[in-house]
């Protein structure tokens, strides 16, 4: 299983999950391509250049630099400035996992449970979790710190964006709330691999963001119970890894030193659920757009429902002007394309 | 999306160019409209990097900030913004008209004409939302003091961002959001949000579009590779070519948008259009009243009175905008006729002289018969309006189906003049086709909120009052 996956990704290094990518899997559970391309470890950035579809998805500087910034000014002496807008103890214990590099992710992840599994009242900053991903187990590239207070343990996330008069930009907070759920549904296995309670970990987790137009602190709370149970359920849904790279062809690979044509050809062997959103959350997806072109799904979402349903542009067209018989399903939809239709045309004319 | 949108969209994607979806203009076009584009810093909280501005299309003024996170460098900026903006702004408090009131007895003046702002897209009325929340409460003395202009500039950033809320304003519009309400592309929403794409569609077509989604970016945000290959370098260098530079990026977008205004004036204006414009003077006119009076600038939050009392106007807003472009519009119309809110059909019989003397005195009740083929679901006892005699009621009195379609009877109210003879042609005529909706424009009355002071302990009690800046602690800036 493992081998085959690594076949697909030819020689280069494995890609390794993060709560964004994972919470991007789930946003679009249906994708059999974006699936398999993550849990492959493939590079897909690489990849869409390589075919000539590059996307953007590069961080400014700026705002990279920015935030480092306030994460470093609420971890400077020792955290004083997070312990006080957390309002723990001042004596409350901090120690840093750390980054490393991947030889050395399994002792960092034993390090992290024996933390974890022993802490009472401390800041446990990048804990290595893994996590349960369509049939696979993956190291989450942590960015959080576990806060564990009386036996129970929270969440906390340093973002950069502002909250200003107790609102932001609900985009934002949305994705933060999805990773943290990423999170807690970790810690949660970890828990519960451990032998100890996994309602331990809290559905409230904490955001720390810079306030109003200042860089000064402010922790809210967040109840992420609803993104918590639907990613449990997406993450249900993601069809086993296995059963689709063991349903691929021998010698399908994604091997980055193939040609543009070769890698196309591979890609097409793996279905893709594309929809407009994926072009903020996939680096493939200029490609998927592309490949998808006369798909109402390439419309949105409320566009292909507002047309029935009807796969392609072509066919709700030939639906709606009478020379396509609709199949006894579509009938409904094509009467109320015909009918749109002719109020359109008499509107116009 | 309504289907027959979704049927523009599907029809633009199988043609390559933009399908329309309104047959006239449902917004006020100015004559000299202020155009605006900001451009933010990325990942600082709402500071602005530059703006292109100006009323003329030829002399577009540059504003840049050319250490973003300089605290005074930030105000300085806020200070020029002013000067462009406020001014304009000021320039249409001169005349006056008399709008009589509470039925003729009284009169209230507001004023003729109005400004109104341009930015590219919805993210513009953002910034500017923020950037007047983080100008309106400086103080002009004390420890941090900021340029006179800078608390004005925010109070009034602050009116035009709140404007934008209410459905069918038209004193701060955005070009994509103009564009979308009368053309379709063939591309999703998400990808219409950039405005050189959704321009392009509705230009050149598809290829043009695709094309154009490679170009510089509208702001606010910036692309971050733009960030990282040409602004990093001329910031660390403190380059001089930095503001030519940003003029370069924001030319492509400002030149768009007077193309957007050129589109635009060449579809006919809504015959409703202009109601909503005195609509968007009167609210100019109080703003501007409430600034000369010395009113304190808006609240960072609204109360809990202000805050119903504000609900309830945007409702009332959104409902009489979708009415008015039903009405404006056979396009628009055409949805509600799919949905079986509407429809269309020919009168057969028309009894426009029936005197309905049932009651304690005689009154005027025509009826008439109206034939049409399409779906009507509408119940006996609904009310029905005609776009073309929107002051007129049609009562359903039965719905009958025939062969090809409904016979529909209804009895009329209203519309016909005061006697018990109808005035010449306020009763449709037998043969005249007729268009029949649920939507009506009629005035629906505000309800009662009590006096903020009297805010009910429920709702948080009455407001704190506001304290000006001077005594206000000073917001810490970082930097």
């Amino acid at each position: 299983m493992e081998t085959r996956l690594d076949q697909l990704r030819g020689p280069a290094r494995a890609k390794r999950h993060n709560a964004r990518t994972i919470a991007a899997l789930t946003g679009n559970p249906g994708c059999d391509r974006r699936a398999v391309l993550d849990a492959a470890g493939v590079d897909k950035l690489k990849l869409a250049e390589r075919i000539g579809f590059p996307g953007e998805f590069g961080q400014s500087r700026f705002a990279l630099s920015r935030g480092n910034a306030f994460e470093a000014m609420l971890k400077a002496d020792d955290c004083e400035l997070l312990r006080s807008v957390l309002q723990a103890d001042a004596g409350l214990g901090y120690s840093d996992l750390g980054a490393d590099s991947d030889d050395t992710l399994s002792s960092r992840h034993r390090r992290t449970v024996a933390l974890l599994a022993s802490a009472r009242a401390a800041l446990i900053d990048h804990p290595l979790l893994t996590l349960e991903v369509a049939g696979q187990t993956v190291y989450l590239e942590p960015d959080l710190i576990a806060y564990a207070n009386r036996g129970r343990l929270q969440v906390v996330e340093i973002k950069s964006f502002a909250i200003v008069d107790g609102q932001a930009e609900s985009a934002k907070v949305s994705a933060a709330a999805v990773q943290a759920a990423v999170y807690v549904l970790a810690l949660r296995d970890l828990l519960e691999r451990l032998g100890q309670d996994p309602s331990l970990v809290s559905h409230e987790v904490v955001l720390v963001c810079p306030e109003n137009f200042s860089l000064r602190p402010a922790a809210v709370v967040l109840d992420i119970r609803k993104q918590l149970s639907t990613l449990r359920r997406q993450l249900s849904r993601l069809a086993s890894v296995g059963e689709l790279a063991a349903a691929l062809p021998d010698g399908v690979t994604f091997d980055l030193t193939l040609e543009p044509e070769q890698l196309t050809g591979a890609l097409g062997h793996i279905a893709a659920r594309y929809a407009p959103e994926c072009l903020s959350a996939c680096e493939l997806s200029v490609y998927c757009r592309d490949e998808s072109s006369g798909s109402t799904a390439a419309l949105g979402r409320s566009v292909r429902e507002s047309l029935g349903g009807i796969e392609t542009v072509g066919e709700v067209l030939a639906l709606a002007d009478g020379s396509r018989e609709p199949t006894e399903e579509q009938s409904e939809a094509a009467a109320l394309l015909r009918t749109a239709l002719r109020l359109r045309s008499e509107a116009l004319s | 999306m309504s289907t027959l949108t979704a049927l523009a969209r599907a029809q633009a994607a199988a043609t390559g160019h933009a399908q329309p979806i309104a047959t006239v203009r449902h917004l006020h076009l100015h004559d000299h409209p202020m155009v605006l584009i900001p451009l933010a810093m990325a990942g600082e909280a709402n500071a602005p990097l530059a703006a292109l501005a100006g009323t003329d299309p030829e002399k577009p003024r540059l504003l840049v900030v050319t250490n973003p996170r300089n605290r005074d460098d930030r105000f300085a900026f806020a200070a020029e913004l002013a000067e462009v903006l406020v001014p304009y702004a000021e320039s249409f408090t001169t005349d006056t008209e008399a709008v009589p009131v509470d039925r003729g007895k009284d009169v209230r003046h507001r004023y003729t004409d109005a400004p109104q702002i341009w930015v590219p897209n919805p993210g513009g009325v953002d910034f500017l939302r923020l950037f007047g929340r983080s100008t309106r409460f400086r103080s002009v003395d004390g420890d941090n003091p900021v340029p006179p202009a800078v608390p004005l500039l925010g109070r009034w950033l602050t009116f035009f961002a709140a404007t934008a809320e209410v459905p069918g304003s038209s004193l701060l519009l955005t070009a994509v959001q103009a564009l979308g309400l009368h053309w379709a592309t063939g591309q999703s929403s998400a990808e219409d949000a950039q405005l050189g794409a959704q321009l392009a569609w509705i230009e050149e077509g598809a290829a043009a579009a695709r094309e154009a989604e490679k170009g510089p970016v509208a702001g606010p945000a910036t692309d971050p590779d733009f960030d990282n290959r040409v602004l990093a370098p001329l910031f660390e260098r403190g380059d001089p070519a930095l503001p030519e530079v940003l003029r370069e990026l924001l030319t492509p977008t400002w030149d768009r948008m007077w193309r957007v205004f050129g589109r635009l004036r060449d579809l006919p204006v809504g015959d409703r259009v202009a109601s909503r414009w005195d609509s968007d003077r009167d609210a100019f006119t109080a703003f501007a009243q409430t600034l000369a009076e010395g009113g304190p600038p808006q609240p960072r939050r609204d109360g809990a009175v202000a805050a119903a009392a504000r609900l309830q106007r945007l409702e009332n807003a959104a409902s009489r905008y979708s009415v008015q472009r039903a009405f404006d519009d056979p396009l628009v119309l055409a949805e509600y006729r799919l949905a079986g809110a509407a429809f269309a059909g020919v009168v057969t019989l028309a009894a426009p002289d029936r005197i309905d003397d049932s009651g304690r005195r005689p009154v005027l009740r025509p009826r008439i018969m109206v034939q049409t083929a399409e779906e009507v679901r509408v119940e006996p006892g609904t009310s029905l309006t005609s776009p073309a005699r929107p002051s007129q009621k049609a009562r359903v009195v039965s719905v009958t189906r025939v062969p090809g379609g409904y016979d529909v009877l209804l009895e009329l109210s209203g519309g016909m003049g005061r006697k018990l003879v109808a005035e010449p042609g306020s009763v449709p005529a037998a043969g005249e086709r007729l268009m029949l909706t649920t939507l009506s424009e009629a005035y629906r009355p505000g309800g009662a909120f009590p006096d903020p002071t009297e805010t009910p302990w429920t709702h948080g009690g009455p407001p704190e009052p506001y304290v000006p800046p001077e005594i206000l602690s000073v917001e810490a800036d970082q930097q």
